[in-house]
């Protein structure tokens, strides 16, 4: 008989997946015409459509950064305390101990925005998986979310569903989520952005990586059964590939955090026996990039027999199989004679343990399915050959510098804080965080806004003097500066992001990122790429803090208009005893110092600022200048009087300026302050532009800081020669007197800080 | 959970797999919380049919003291060991926040002996679905009887939303007939240490342990 023959009578499907493929065919899956004869060559023959599809998955955007990658390069990776950069499926880092801290932040952008449920919680699943890939314990989760402005129809809908999506996972497996940021902006009205961050720890010499050795090893497939979900929608387009396009419509991939809580469990306790040699999790592109990656990383081959693998449904094609996104699974290479053993910890766990194939020497992944041979392709060109972009580009900056006097206004401002805290960007984000669990696992110090980075014990570093050491982390961006200058706003992201760091009183260490962007094949899009690489290699090297993984989301925009640029910095630090870390919020009878603003500092930065948006309705200009060296002083000038034990707070000035910072120093404890200000200003009117700009300038390189032993500080601070301006002392009256005739209730902003967003949710607090 | 014990026993607690059904003689069964099975049913209710359910019956009727903790005070729920149910919470929405707990006028129990009625505990709640539910004449019967252990009461008098989850008459944690099995939604294993923000949790824990082992 016939093989195709014999094939059509097993399975119509599979004998088309095994067609020979034609250009339309490339096309359709989001290839180009010239990638398409490049495959062809390459591969010295037309591939069918299960090794097409493999191709255009691994030459996709997501798995290859085709268009990013040039500039990707670029960036700092390397540092005495690297121990993995990226490449792996997370960075790790030396923190002492013989600890490692093992993290990545990963956009799931788009199915958040078709699915908001289902896509930022398997957005959290993905990122976890990639942490306990490395053979680290994850113990925190974190976000960086952008949804459109609250009016508009679609916001309030994805706002919940997203927040219920990463409190529905994060809960259920029993990972913390301890903090991240939340902005509204109309740039996102189409485009949501769900970003999520997860950190783990392992032991410095038990890091499992993803190279596979050892031709004739075997290669096993364990977790979550693959179904049809997932399977890339532009190739699932191809009419010509299906008959039945309902039963074959791609659906967003489906999250089971049980299973994922099982597969987590069951994966540690493998891996604290020798029976793992090399792991890789099954997320985008699934089978193919994991069987690709790992063969290609350690120059082998692949063999697999696709009838083993563990199906959830009926007479799946090699292509479904090879393209499925179904989450929970991971492809291990194990020491031979140790299946059994490795079997019995998942038949314990009641996860799928499968032996799907084996390593091979040829350099080729073979697949067969019904005993036919369904894929034959050289491992080489799937990853080396994949595309590599110089696309156009054009660095738009504004460089008009506004004046104070720019901008005119009646508001008094009571009003314009009012105003800020109505504001859903600055708001507290109580109602989203009080959905996640943030106390879960029993390590959490300070979470959700506490502090400026949130504070995670280290289990197990406690000593006899200090309940031990802390991991720092935290998400930022501020997305307008980037848009008004790429260069500077990708530098500001690392610095606020340190800044952040050590106001909790950490040591900034390395960054992951998540570089979300519109279409780069616009020069100015690609412009903003370009710029802000370069700003963030810039901080980044001169911080020491290199980035160590990442990902990219390109193509964000709707009815051809772009996101704002937005290149999500997540930072990591340690700080060695977890008990000296530092809240934002003062204390009564404490004194704020503004650290790196000097007496003389009379006029405030308003382009691009939240005060400016207030009175203009807009903003634009130049974002607030960057000075790393000065930036760089303030955070070791306030990591050194910490250690002193000399402070009991800390809060970086960023979004509404020194008023806003203030005031969010005062609300936990419901304190009050008669604040001090410059000669020059103290006769000013109250609505007068330059006392404002003092206000609610965003002059970088600030941080407020609360200290009992004012004498002390200053004379550290003198002999430092580091700029600072005495705010005054906290008192117990509630009041923020700015000067003797005005006089702003706490207690009333506090509760417009609360209120702004359980409001815009429609629910009372 | 397992940290806050050997904190305060010293030793590490015995684990036990939820497929086991023969357990040793212990002096307390803690059922921690968690997302057993998911809550993918109503929370706990598979968890409530596990094998080692039979074995903590036999533990309860020798006598023996169990306390449920969220998930745990879920399954004790769902597998009748404590009555009444716990439905979603009011507003429909997770909820992780510190709660004030204040001590009721209870029958004699190993777990809040040490404390006085009245007297207020700050533990924090964490789940979805805490919004305990008694019909009118099981809220009479546990009243009567003295069950009900911990209310969530107000940190500040104007306060509104108290009570984390709606539950009937702000009930956070009630007792079997004979005083040995607690269950409550708040966690008090998160709150063992300064860091913590407070250490109310380690007091009922090492109450419960001092008095049942000595």
């Amino acid at each position: 008989m016939e093989p195709q023959s014999q094939l059509l009578k097993v399975n119509k499907n599979e004998y088309l997946a095994q067609q020979k493929s034609k250009l339309e065919d490339a096309l359709e899956m989001g290839l180009t015409e010239d990638e398409y004869n490049l495959i062809c060559k390459k591969i010295d023959k037309t591939p069918n459509m299960t090794e097409l599809g493999i191709f255009s998955a691994m030459f996709s955007e997501h798995c290859s950064y085709k268009s990013s990658k040039k500039w990707l390069k670029t960036l700092p990776t390397e540092a005495s305390h690297v121990i993995q950069g990226p490449g792996e499926n997370a960075g790790v880092i030396d923190i002492g101990e013989n600890l490692a801290a093992v993290f990545k932040i990963e956009s799931h952008n788009h199915p958040s925005f078709l699915e908001p449920y289902q896509g930022s919680a398997t957005g959290v699943g993905g990122i976890l998986r990639d942490v306990f890939t490395m053979g680290a314990r994850p113990i925190a989760l974190m976000n960086a979310l952008r949804f459109g402005v609250p009016d508009q129809p679609l916001t309030k809908h994805l706002v919940s569903g997203v927040v219920k999506g990463i409190g529905g996972y994060g809960n259920c497996i029993g990972i913390p989520t301890v903090g991240g940021e939340t902005n509204f902006d109309k740039s996102y009205d189409g485009n949501i952005l769900v970003n999520a961050m997860a950190i783990g720890l392992a032991k410095k010499d038990r890091i499992f990586y993803s190279a596979a050795t050892g031709a004739g090893n075997p290669v096993i497939y364990v977790g979550a059964k693959t179904g049809r979900d997932g399977i890339h929608g532009a190739t699932m387009a191809s009419a010509a590939f299906t008959e039945n396009s309902a039963e074959k419509r791609p659906t967003v991939q489906v999250g089971d955090p049980f299973t994922g809580k099982l597969l987590l469990e069951a994966c540690l306790e493998l891996m604290n026996t020798d029976a793992v040699l090399s792991i890789q999790d099954m997320g985008a592109a699934g089978l193919t990039s994991s069987s690709v990656e790992m063969a290609s990383k350690g120059s082998l081959g692949m063999r697999l027999n696709l009838d083993l693998v563990p199906t959830r449904e009926d007479k799946m094609t090699s292509y479904e199989i090879m393209l499925s996104e179904s989450q929970e699974r991971m492809l291990m290479i194990l020491k031979p004679g140790s299946e059994e053993k490795a079997k019995s910890i998942f038949d314990k766990w009641d996860l799928d343990f499968a032996i799907i194939g084996e390593v091979t020497n040829t350099g080729r992944l073979i697949l067969t399915k019904y005993g036919f041979e369904a894929c034959n392709l050289p491992i080489k060109p799937l990853v080396e050959d994949a595309p590599e972009y110089s696309k156009p580009y054009e660095i738009k900056t504004d460089k008009k510098i506004l004046k104070p006097s720019d901008l005119k206004t009646n508001l008094t401002i009571i009003d314009i804080l009012k105003t800020i805290f109505k504001n859903p960007n600055i708001a507290s984000k109580k109602w989203i965080w009080e959905q996640y669990d943030s106390s879960v696992m029993g390590d959490t110090i300070f979470a959700n806004g506490d502090s400026d980075a949130s504070i995670v014990k280290i289990h197990g570093t406690e000593k006899k003097d200090s309940y031990g050491k802390g991991l720092a982390i935290t998400t930022d961006c501020t997305p307008r500066y980037v848009k008004s200058d790429p260069v500077v706003g990708g530098m500001q992201a690392v610095c606020e992001a340190a800044r952040n760091i050590a106001s909790s009183g950490a040591i900034p260490l390395a960054i992951t990122n998540n570089l979300n962007f519109g279409n780069p094949d616009k020069k100015n899009v690609m412009g903003e790429i370009v710029g802000s690489i370069k700003g963030i290699s810039e901080a980044a090297s001169f911080f020491g803090t290199p980035i160590v993984s990442g990902n990219v989301s390109l193509y964000n925009e709707t009815n051809d208009k772009s996101i704002l640029p937005t290149p999500v910095i997540g930072m990591v630090g340690t700080i060695d005893k977890v008990e000296n870390s530092l809240e934002i919020s003062a204390k009564p009878e404490n004194v704020l110092i503004a650290l790196g603003q000097s007496d003389n500092f009379e006029s405030g930065w308003v382009g691009c600022s939240i005060y400016q948006e207030i009175i203009n309705k807009n903003y634009d200009g130049a974002p607030p200048p960057i000075n790393l060296q000065y930036e760089k002083k303030v955070i070791e000038i306030l990591l050194k009087l910490n250690k002193q034990k000399l402070l009991t707070a800390a809060h970086d000035i960023s979004d509404g300026g020194l008023l806003t910072t203030v005031c969010e120093m005062l609300f936990k404890y419901n304190l009050g302050l008669d604040i001090n200000l410059p000669s020059k200003l103290r006769s000013c009117d109250n609505n007068n532009p330059l006392l404002q700009s003092w206000c609610f300038g965003e002059d970088q390189a600030r941080i407020i800081i609360a200290t009992k032993d004012v004498k002390k500080v200053q004379l550290i601070l003198k002999e430092n020669n580091v700029d600072f301006f005495i705010l005054g002392e906290t008192n117990s009256t509630s009041n923020l007197n700015l000067k003797d005739n005005t006089t702003i209730s706490i207690n009333e902003l506090k509760n417009l800080n609360e209120n702004t967003i359980p409001s815009m949710m429609g629910m009372e607090k | 959970m397992i940290v806050a014990l050997r904190k305060i026993t010293g030793k590490a607690p015995i684990k036990i797999w939820h497929k086991e059904n023969d357990i040793p003689n212990l002096d307390l069964i803690v059922i921690p919380g968690g997302f057993s099975f998911g809550d993918y049913l109503r929370c706990g209710a598979l968890a409530a049919r596990s094998p080692v359910i039979s074995a903590i019956k036999n533990h309860i009727s020798r006598g023996g003291t169990v306390l449920g903790v969220c998930n745990g005070f879920q399954i004790l729920i769902e597998a009748k060991i404590l009555p009444g149910s716990l439905m979603r919470n009011k507003k429909l929405l997770f909820t992780c926040k510190e709660t004030k707990l204040e001590v009721q006028s209870c029958i004699k129990n190993p777990f809040l002996s040490s404390f006085k009625t009245g007297e207020c505990l700050r533990i924090p709640v964490a789940h979805n679905e805490g919004n305990y539910f008694a019909t009118n004449d099981l809220l009479k019967k546990l009243k009567e009887e003295g069950r009900i252990a911990l209310k969530y009461s107000k940190q500040k008098d104007n306060e509104k939303n108290y009570n984390p989850n709606g539950s009937t008459e702000d009930i956070a944690g009630i007792l079997s007939n004979n005083g040995r099995v607690l269950g409550m939604m708040p966690h008090p294993e998160r709150a063992i240490n300064y860091l913590h923000g407070g250490t109310d949790g380690l007091k009922l824990l090492t109450n419960c342990v001092e008095q049942i082992i000595g």
